[in-house]
């Protein structure tokens, strides 16, 4: 369904810093694809998912989404069928804006400029229904300004606005990296179920190996700009931490180093 | 006793009237400055572009109703190129605010194709008022008050919908707005446009109220606007956003009672941008004094 053909990608173009993450990179994710991508420092797991939702665009090469060319598309417009969840907890949600505001925000995905009201009584029922999927009790404080909540529960939220319009690609870079081990486990449980209940395609990129085995469907390793490593299903189910490293050693002929990998 | 009175009666309708007249253009600076987050400079020059479409239009015999619309839709525009300029020209906001700004000062006096316009003895918008039968004395009030009201309740509902909803999220997490499929760049350009075009109006209707147009009547313009801002933020607080634009219009307020105690108090005119300055240093630095203080008491 996402097709990546001969993506090439040079940070800092023709200058001493110039860094090339991508010089010909092709990749396939295939329709219900829960995909965990690890990978060495550097190696550009962040830059694909940018690239994917359109951040920066490609200097060379082609991405087609469900056949449709979207090289050129603007980040805004990808957004119509791409979500996406960050690292950072404060980056995906509106902090001065309350609980269903930002849900307005993600519900009128493809409708943000009309003079209709943000929020209706139709609309705020329906908040408050998927509010309560989260089990955080969210759904009673519609008027709280997004600011007062937690790390955890603002990344719960982005993760069911990301998802409310039921994205066909869903990116996820390192979302659960900047929360305690509790809400770690919190965020885990919620994205599987969400992912699982709308099959929807998904990237997550992690540094937790654990994690990059125990959910989705296949795993790819990259290092240095390429995808070294790709496990599928079966394979995958009876992988072990040791394996993967040692997997990694003899694709990539070096030592898997990366500075924030968590082994369990 | 009925002297002190009649002074206070004075200073609070001399405030009121102007507080409201600036009023409009202090919503326009809440617009960019809490809304987008955008430090937008463009309001110095767009407040006598206003001033001066209204008064060349006024004097040669236009509608004066239809004399600030146009004023607005100048301001619009005016606000429209910062926007351009900034979005997709990538100079940053205050640069892209500040070449706007100075473009429109040639651009203001060609317009009025001299440094100022008197409208003495013409019909403005509150000569119109006053022949529907409101007694001299409260004309000015009554008409600022109405229009006020109108674009305080219009920009209410703006906000509330989904383009209000869209532009807040640009000025408030731009990275979330995008990602959410807002075209953030638009909504930077949309929100300037209506500020500036607010700030015109303002000029216009403060043109017609004074009975001139100068060219250099928009100096300062965008430190009251903080100040009102500011001051009406610290007095009510931002509950929510019929509250926020309210403070708004109570800090413009406070500010101009303010500037007429000073000048009752003896000070001359042009200490008035100084005193200001100073006012919105105070208003700014508050919370960092009171910070401060709560450090020290507390060790």
């Amino acid at each position: 369904m996402l097709e990546l053909k001969n993506v090439s990608k040079a940070f800092n173009k023709g200058t001493v810093n110039e860094n090339v993450v991508f010089s010909d990179l092709n990749f396939t994710l295939n329709e219900g694809d829960f995909v965990s991508v690890i990978g060495s420092n550097g190696a550009g797991k962040s830059t694909l998912l940018n690239l994917i939702a359109g951040v920066f665009s490609v200097d060379g090469g082609q991405l087609l989404l469900d056949g449709n060319d979207i090289t050129k598309l603007p980040e805004h417009k990808r957004a119509r069928f791409i979500g996406r969840v960050f690292q950072d907890p404060m980056m995906g949600t509106a902090p001065s804006m309350t609980i269903e505001e930002n849900m307005a925000v993600a519900y009128a995905r493809s409708d943000h400029y009309s003079l209709r009201w943000g929020i209706n009584p139709q609309t705020r029922d329906m908040f408050r229904e998927r509010l309560s999927y989260l089990g955080l009790a969210l759904e009673d404080r519609l008027s709280t300004k997004v600011e007062l909540l937690s790390g955890g529960q603002r990344q719960a939220m982005t993760l069911l606005i990301a998802t409310m319009s039921n994205p066909r690609l869903l990116l996820l870079d390192e979302h659960t990296a900047a929360l305690d081990p509790a809400t770690v486990r919190l965020i885990n449980d919620l994205t599987e179920r969400i992912i699982n209940e709308q099959h929807i395609t998904t990237l997550m990129v992690t540094h937790n190996l654990e994690h990059a085995i125990k959910m989705g469907n296949r795993l790819i390793m990259m290092d240095r700009g390429s995808i070294v490593l790709d496990i599928k299903d079966d394979e995958k189910r009876s992988l072990t931490i040791e394996q993967l490293l040692d997997m990694f050693e003899q694709a990539a002929h070096e030592k898997f180093s990366d500075d924030r990998v968590i082994l369990q | 006793m009925t002297a002190i009175f009649s002074v206070l009666i004075g200073l609070l309708s001399i405030s009121l009237e102007q507080g409201l007249s600036y009023g409009i253009m202090a919503l326009g600076v809440y617009i960019t400055f809490k809304v987008l987050d955008f430090p937008d400079l463009t309001v110095e020059g767009s407040f006598p572009l206003g001033a001066s479409v209204t008064a060349v239009l006024v004097a040669g015999g236009f509608n004066p109703f239809l004399a600030l619309f146009v004023s607005m839709l100048a301001g619009m525009a005016a606000g429209g190129i910062t926007g351009i300029l900034n979005t997709k020209g990538h100079i940053t906001g205050l640069l892209a605010g500040i070449l706007t700004m100075t473009a429109l000062y040639s651009i203001n006096l060609r317009i009025m194709g001299r440094s100022n316009i008197s409208l003495l003895n013409i019909d403005t918008v509150l000569t119109s008022v006053e022949n529907l039968g409101v007694p001299h004395g409260v004309v000015a009030i009554t008409t600022f008050a109405i229009a006020v009201v109108i674009i305080k309740l219009l920009l209410d509902a703006l906000l509330k919908t989904r383009l209000g909803f869209s532009l807040r999220a640009t000025g408030n997490n731009a990275n979330m707005a995008r990602a959410l499929g807002v075209n953030t760049d638009a909504m930077k350009v949309f929100g300037l446009a209506l500020s500036n075009g607010l700030v015109a109006l303002s000029g216009g209707l403060v043109a017609q109220y004074q009975g001139f147009a100068d060219v250099g009547m928009g100096i300062g313009t965008i430190v009251a606007g903080l100040a009102s801002v500011i001051i009406g933020e610290m007095i009510m607080g931002e509950r929510n956003i019929g509250y926020a634009t309210m403070s708004a219009l109570v800090g413009s307020f406070i500010y101009r009672l303010s500037i007429a105690i000073a000048l009752r108090l003896g000070f001359a005119a042009t200490d008035l941008k100084l005193l200001t300055t100073i006012l919105v240093i105070i208003a700014l630095t508050t919370p960092q004094i009171r910070k401060i203080i709560k450090v020290s008491s507390t060790s």
